[in-house]
């Protein structure tokens, strides 16, 4: 009986495991298929497609502003996917292509700016921050500490810190002295 | 040296400010045209009206051009509308329009129903030539002057302020040089 239960039990488990894999493929199966495009193109060869899939997602699509033409369902995202379908077909290299569309969209459409001096601030911008925040650190780093002798009290203020620590019948009234004579 | 070096941090800051404030006014979806100042791009295609009858730019090139790309499925062109039919009765201008990522019939409807301002509309179902012209989507309206240069894009509907301020100081400018034989 102990035994059969145990069996079930076993069997319980392996079920849920198998639908939970199934819930959780199927479901990552669905995003998949909802954020790719609606038309298909058909390629000659393997190295075009991956072309194709690279450059569509190298290149932004102009209105959408955070989406890559791969992952935009806008009308000029299909459009850019068409054409550089059409230009990939008419055999025309990655760089002839990505100039085509920098020439009617401006550099805009790349998602890694050329090095220009309009994207000079981009691209160096990140490390010379680096360079200056290290450069801070050393010179504060650099700076010599505080030594020892400086902070260590000199005679006479060595004499009034004894004087004020001398226990006295009441520390107030010392401290009101002291005051009083001060002035 | 040192009291400026203390207040370095406030100045640093203020400046930022400054321009993350002015960063707020600025409209990302203005974007300029690469295409100023290049030659309209060859095409051929079929007109809206009549699919056996292919067009070029020698079809327009030599006047001073107006090129609308608009759609059926884009609300500010219905907007536009009106005033298209105005300039339609511009002597200067001459209105072409680019039917873009549409489809024919409801084109064609659309035409019947709210009048044609235009010579004629090149039908760019694919969007080929909406993508060599730059086109970001609808309503856009390209000058071409009559050297079949584009001259400027603007985005957006078309009103009497809008042609005021944007489009009849250059179409005087174009009129002037096609006189001087530029």
């Amino acid at each position: 009986m102990m035994f059969a239960g145990k069996l079930l039990n076993q069997v319980l488990l392996t079920v849920i495991m198998m639908v939970i894999t199934l819930i959780v493929t199927t479901s990552l199966g669905m995003s998949s298929v909802q954020a790719s495009p609606v038309e298909t193109f058909e390629f000659q060869d393997e190295v075009t497609k991956v072309r194709f899939q690279a450059l569509s997602k190298e290149l932004r699509c102009p209105k959408c502003q955070n989406q890559n033409l791969a992952d935009s369902n806008s009308t000029v995202a299909s459009a850019l996917r068409l054409d550089l379908y059409n230009l990939l077909i008419q055999n025309k290299s990655d760089a002839e292509i990505v100039d085509l569309m920098v020439d009617r969209y401006g550099e805009f459409v790349l998602y890694r700016p050329r090095v220009s001096s309009v994207t000079y601030i981009l691209w160096f911008g990140p490390a010379l921050l680096i360079l200056i925040g290290i450069i801070i650190v050393i010179v504060i780093l650099r700076k010599k500490p505080v030594s020892k002798e400086s902070l260590s009290l000199n005679t006479e203020q060595q004499q009034k810190l004894d004087q004020l620590l001398t226990p006295s019948d009441n520390n107030v009234s010392s401290s009101k002295s002291a005051s009083a004579q001060k002035e | 040296m040192n009291k400026i070096i203390r207040f370095l941090p406030l100045v640093l800051v203020i400046a930022l400010g400054v321009v993350l404030y002015r960063g707020l006014s600025l409209n990302p979806n203005e974007m300029p045209s690469a295409m100023i100042g290049k030659a309209m791009p060859d095409f051929s295609l079929s007109t809206l009206n009549d699919a056996e009858k292919m067009v070029t730019k020698a079809d327009f090139v030599g006047d001073i051009v107006l090129l609308n790309v608009w759609a059926t499925w884009c609300p500010t062109c219905k907007y536009e509308h009106p005033y298209l039919l105005e300039l339609s009765k511009n002597p200067q201008v001459k209105l072409y329009g680019i039917n873009y990522k549409d489809e024919r019939l409801p084109a064609q409807q659309w035409l019947t129903h709210y009048e044609d301002p235009y010579q004629f509309s090149v039908f760019d179902d694919q969007g080929l030539l909406g993508v060599k012209l730059g086109v970001f989507g609808a309503p856009e309206t390209f000058v071409i002057d009559h050297h079949g240069i584009i001259r400027k894009r603007f985005a957006g509907a078309i009103d009497v302020r809008v042609w005021r301020k944007e489009f009849e100081p250059l179409i005087q400018q174009l009129i002037t040089e096609k006189q001087q034989g530029k």
